[in-house]
């Protein structure tokens, strides 16, 4: 075979492999979004679920999701923040940092269901936190971790270290550096990678089951008060969100139009997640633009 | 390679006033016990520029990068670098403060993702300079000392990474002067750059000198003869040659030098 040939067959084994992947991907994502969007609608979206009648909406799941997702972030980031700052910029290339490394590719591969199971023990029953939105917070926190910390750190090391000697040159401390010129250099990475990871956050299921419950009380979106019982902002309330929801009608529920329930949630949160997706890109491509055009 | 005698040196005490001089400076990288700079001592005249050249890997750079001590954290540096009559290489200076007069250009343009007048204020502010008045006149006098005011002063809020290689490595130098340091420290500043933007860069630095001592690290021969006033040849580690620029490039007294400087080395 002469290397015109080699390459041509591996080349079109390739754009085989691909061609196959592309394809499993279109046919599942269309799938869903095909089967689901006809049972999307406002009433859909705004009304509350109903476990015993047809006719249900996805509401507080809805919103259960994006308050949780919001919790997690506020207290993952800063830890992540934090850790990346320390792994990117501080630590020695030693066996500790090589020992922390390990440690969080180690926290990313956990099963969720085993993370599940630990908040449950831990927060839920332990710190009697019950089930809660907080208690699921803190379980999603363990898989958020591993991917923020990589991200922001990758992000922070793709700031060229010439950067890091103009700052020491011009008599800036190491810190001043980092928090005023690497950190702003390093934005459009970092916001890409919390949206990424707020899409993992987001259509996590099994261990929330166990943390943040299964059961969505009457919400009250008038009451602002996080203190109050039934108010829709109390990080205190057991709170099912949409994939638990669609695991739990498909499973212990009695709803009677559970099939079209279930592929009218999936359509919204595979299209949620979507939107974080293309919102991630054109966010950083903005900011990057914004940081280095200006012509 | 030919061997040259290390021992073999001849280095002068330039006669005008010194305004930065080194003694027996030996740098080490890493846990090397083998000194990747042995026993430069080196005294540098006021208001002129002095040329550092020599082959990759002489030290050279290593040398330079050791005076407004940005070796600190990737090696040892021992001996003494003497600035005002005091030694800056002791453990106890403040490092931040002799880096604000002791400035540094690098090798590749590298400005802050930030406006072109950010990329100046940044560092005052950090500096404790509150008066916004004060902040913008060291722009305007520094970007005209760097010969860039005249192509930037309309854009001057425009992202710094929006510029020209040129434009950025003077931008750089126009930051690093704002800071008004004694010493300006430039890491082989045009290898970047085109030509024609070198040869503003060298105009730049000549006429620099008027307010700033510069010492210049470059692999460009030419540019050494154009502007210093003093060349340092290194080889291995070692200073072998300090003295005039012309006596450098035309009657060198060490061999290495002279083969260096006539292009028949290695």
């Amino acid at each position: 075979m002469t290397p015109n040939q080699t390459d041509r067959i591996a080349t079109q084994v390739i754009n085989v492999l691909v061609l196959i992947v592309v394809l499993i991907l279109m046919f599942l994502l269309g799938d869903i979004i095909l089967n689901g969007f006809p049972h999307i609608s406002w009433h859909f979206l705004t009304s509350p679920s109903s476990p015993f009648s047809a006719g249900g909406g996805i509401r507080d799941q809805l919103f259960n999701s994006l308050y949780l997702l919001i919790l997690t972030l506020i207290i993952s980031f800063p830890l992540a923040l934090g850790s990346a700052i320390y792994l990117a910029e501080y630590a020695g290339n030693n066996w500790r940092t090589g020992l922390i490394r390990t440690a969080i590719e180690v926290l990313s591969s956990l099963p969720s269901v085993v993370v599940g199971l630990f908040g449950y023990l831990l927060f839920v029953i332990q710190f009697h936190l019950g089930f809660s939105i907080l208690s699921g917070a803190i379980a999603l926190t363990f898989f958020n971790l591993p991917l923020l910390v990589r991200s922001i750190e990758g992000s922070l090391h793709a700031v060229p270290d010439t950067q890091r000697e103009a700052g020491m040159a011009l008599g800036l401390s190491s810190w001043r550096t980092i928090r005023s010129i690497i950190l702003p250099a390093a934005l459009p990475g970092i916001l890409t990678g919390i949206i990424l990871s707020a899409g993992r956050v987001f259509g996590e299921a099994a261990a929330l089951i166990y943390t943040a419950g299964q059961s969505a009380p009457i919400l009250n979106y008038a009451d602002w008060n996080p203190t109050d019982g039934s108010s829709f902002l109390n990080p205190m309330r057991p709170a099912e969100t949409l994939a638990v929801h669609i695991w739990k009608v498909n499973t212990e529920g009695v709803t009677p139009d559970a099939i079209s329930i279930s592929a009218g949630a999936s359509a919204v949160l595979i299209i949620v997640i979507l939107l974080f997706n293309f919102g991630a890109r054109a966010i950083g491509a903005h900011m990057y633009k914004k940081m280095t055009g200006g012509k | 390679m030919q061997t040259y005698d290390l021992s073999d040196t001849h280095i002068v005490t330039p006669p005008e006033e010194i305004a930065l001089s080194t003694h027996q400076l030996q740098v080490y990288y890493g846990n090397n016990r083998q000194a990747s700079m042995t026993d430069a001592s080196l005294s540098f005249p006021r208001f002129q520029i002095t040329a550092l050249i020599g082959a990759s890997g002489s030290g050279k750079s290593t040398y330079l990068r050791s005076l407004n001590r940005l070796n600190d954290r990737i090696a040892r540096v021992q001996g003494e670098i003497m600035y005002r009559n005091t030694n800056i290489n002791s453990p106890k200076i403040n490092v931040y403060e002799v880096r604000k007069h002791i400035g540094m250009v690098f090798q590749k343009p590298n400005p802050f993702a930030k406006s072109i007048s950010e990329n100046i204020t940044f560092a005052l502010k950090a500096a404790g300079i509150t008066d916004r008045r004060e902040r913008h006149q060291r722009v305007e006098t520094s970007l005209k000392e760097a010969a860039l005011w005249d192509e930037v002063k309309d854009d001057l809020n425009k992202s710094a990474l929006a510029l020209s290689g040129g434009q950025q490595q003077r931008l750089c130098i126009a930051r690093a002067i704002a800071m008004k340091p004694d010493i300006l420290l430039l890491d082989e500043p045009a290898s970047a750059l085109d030509p024609i933007s070198t040869t503003k860069l060298e105009v730049t630095l000549k006429a620099l000198t008027q307010k700033y001592t510069i010492i210049i690290v470059t692999h460009n021969m030419q540019q050494a003869s154009r502007i210093s006033a003093y060349t340092a040849f290194f080889h291995l580690g070692h200073v072998t040659e300090y003295d005039q620029t012309e006596k450098i490039f035309q009657t060198p007294k060490i061999q290495a030098t002279h083969d260096y400087v006539t292009g028949n080395f290695g």
